[in-house]
């Protein structure tokens, strides 16, 4: 073990005690559980470990072309990774797609340092067994915003038409439950069990708290979580089948929920049940 | 794939390529079009979630299109035909065992890709509903159900309500947010009378 996987290890001892003992009081709300455990926390949240470990995965020369992808353009020049998540998803002309941040840094991944995209989207979430080296990535550049406005432009006609689509992949309604995003996430002040439920559709302050707070660190799991993990799990809980990793149908959902935040401070990584 | 879906993914198909050449300033029907084509195109199979699950049926259709606010004629349509498709318990007796439909109630359980086609599948009732009095981590998508037959009455008549609410709860309102378990196969028959019972049984902890 090196210091960082002392450091986290202690951290989570400490989360994963507070989580036990407010789970044998009454039942809690999940806002008054994360309450808790920010006070807890007031001086780290492990997921600054993936931070820290996306920042080597960035600078280090790795894969067949052994390049490091300092020269990634996630949309403000070769290398920019400051404010670079604050303003996406967005368009690209090199591969002339939109594309949130995990499709785009698939994309350097695979031209920059010749990693074969199967290699990479064939376990692309993080495991107890496994770390993930693109969410790790996408922590630590997600990080590089914080404090910053969300700003999603969708002045390009393929943004905006991303927002369409993701609107109506929010509303789609299918399965043997008939879920919908919007099942779940449409009504203020609703919950599942005690899990509040964000309302994406009509509730900017929910839409902004819930976007502007990913990726995180999930209490729960003991991981941190990418936005595209969080898009997979609810269409698990929504019964549906396995959408693929930053596929069109997930850049657009993303699209979406990230212009529906616009405005708000970028507050991640964040810290989940 | 059943003829019915294959159809609707032909023609969806078929109208998202006429759409795709359209540039900028698509229109909604061509973003409808597009929709469908990018969902059954980005979503694969994984363990007993099958791609197919994306194929909407008439209702599922109509209720995304519509964003849940159906216009009257369809609406009505709609309901009628759910509530057709009720199959009412062969032996006219809506009440099983309470007991039973609690366990069920607390499940969520069932149907997801983590489940196996085997593994006994849950209600789910407590994430959307209040039941017992006891119970207090229950989700609130759902109207309170505490007290359910204390305030309506034990009856054959809210029995039979009840087994049709859960049977298919969109033949009272075709964008409900509830399932339909059992037109859509989730729970069998002995199961949703189980529940029925947990509503309206008076010894149930629903009606304490
Ligand atoms: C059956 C219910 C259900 C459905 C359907 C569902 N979700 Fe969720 N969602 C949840 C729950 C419960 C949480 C709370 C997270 C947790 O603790 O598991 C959540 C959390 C989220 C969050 C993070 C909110 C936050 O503040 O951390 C986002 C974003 C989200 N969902 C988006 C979606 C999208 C997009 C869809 C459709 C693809 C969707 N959800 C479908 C139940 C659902
Ligand atoms: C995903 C959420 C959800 C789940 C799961 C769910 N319900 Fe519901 N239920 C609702 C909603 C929403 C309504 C209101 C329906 C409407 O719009 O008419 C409702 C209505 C009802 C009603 C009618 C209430 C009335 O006042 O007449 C009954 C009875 C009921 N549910 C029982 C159940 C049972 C039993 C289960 C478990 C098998 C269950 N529900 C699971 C959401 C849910």
């Amino acid at each position: 073990m090196n210091t960082n996987q002392i450091c986290r290890a202690v951290m989570v001892l400490a989360l994963s005690t507070s989580l036990t003992a407010v789970a044998e009081e009454k039942a809690v709300t999940d806002s008054e559980r994360i309450e808790q455990y920010r006070e807890m926390i007031s001086d780290g949240n492990p997921a600054e470990f993936d931070e820290m470990r996306g920042e080597e995965l960035w600078k280090t020369p790795a894969g067949p072309k052994n390049a490091s992808l300092e020269q990634c353009d996630l949309g403000k020049g070769k290398g920019v990774v400051k404010g670079a998540y604050a303003e996406m998803p967005r368009y690209f002309k090199d591969t002339k797609m939109v594309q949130d941040l995990e499709s785009r840094l698939l994309t350097c991944m695979t031209t920059l340092q010749g990693i074969p995209e199967e290699q990479i989207t064939a376990k692309p979430f993080a495991s107890d067994k496994k770390d993930s080296d693109i969410s790790s990535l996408a922590t630590y550049v997600a990080g590089q915003s914080k404090g910053m406005k969300m700003k999603v432009s969708t002045k390009h006609p393929k943004v905006k038409e991303a927002y369409e689509i993701g609107k109506r992949i929010f509303n789609y309604r299918a399965g043997p439950y008939d879920f919908a995003c919007s099942t779940c996430h449409a009504t203020s002040g609703v919950r599942i069990r005690m899990q509040d439920l964000p309302n994406m559709r009509s509730s900017k302050k929910d839409a902004q708290t819930a976007y502007t707070s990913w990726p995180a660190y999930r209490v729960s799991q003991g991981l941190t979580r990418s936005f595209q993990w969080r898009l997979n799990d609810c269409f698990r809980q929504q019964r549906f089948p396995e959408p693929k990793f930053a596929s069109e149908a997930t850049i657009a959902l993303t699209t979406y929920l990230a212009v529906s935040a616009n405005g708000a401070k970028y507050a991640g990584p964040g810290l989940k049940r | 794939m059943k003829t019915k879906s294959m159809i609707g993914f032909a023609v969806s198909l078929s109208l998202a390529m006429v759409a795709a050449p359209s540039h900028a300033g698509s229109t909604a029907k061509d973003l409808d079009a597009k929709t469908a084509m990018i969902v059954k195109r980005d979503f694969r199979d994984k363990g007993i979630a099958k791609a197919t699950r994306v194929n909407q049926d008439e209702l599922q259709a109509a209720c995304s299109k519509y964003v849940d606010k159906l216009p009257k004629k369809l609406k009505a349509k709609l309901e009628a035909k759910e509530a057709e498709a009720i199959q009412w318990p062969a032996d006219g007796k809506y009440m099983g065992d309470w007991k039973a439909g609690e366990k069920l109630a607390q499940s969520g359980k069932g149907m997801t890709w983590k489940d196996k086609e085997e593994d006994p599948r849950g209600g789910n009732c407590y994430n959307c509903h209040q039941l017992s009095a006891t119970e207090i981590a229950y989700g609130t998508i759902g109207p309170s159900l505490l007290h359910f037959g204390k305030e309506r009455g034990y009856g054959e008549d809210i029995q039979r309500y009840a087994y049709a609410r859960i049977y298919s709860a969109k033949a009272g309102n075709a964008c409900a947010n509830m399932p339909r378990f059992g037109h859509m196969g989730i729970l069998t028959e002995a199961q949703m009378k189980d529940l029925v019972a947990l509503l309206l049984d008076p010894e149930s902890p629903v009606n304490k």
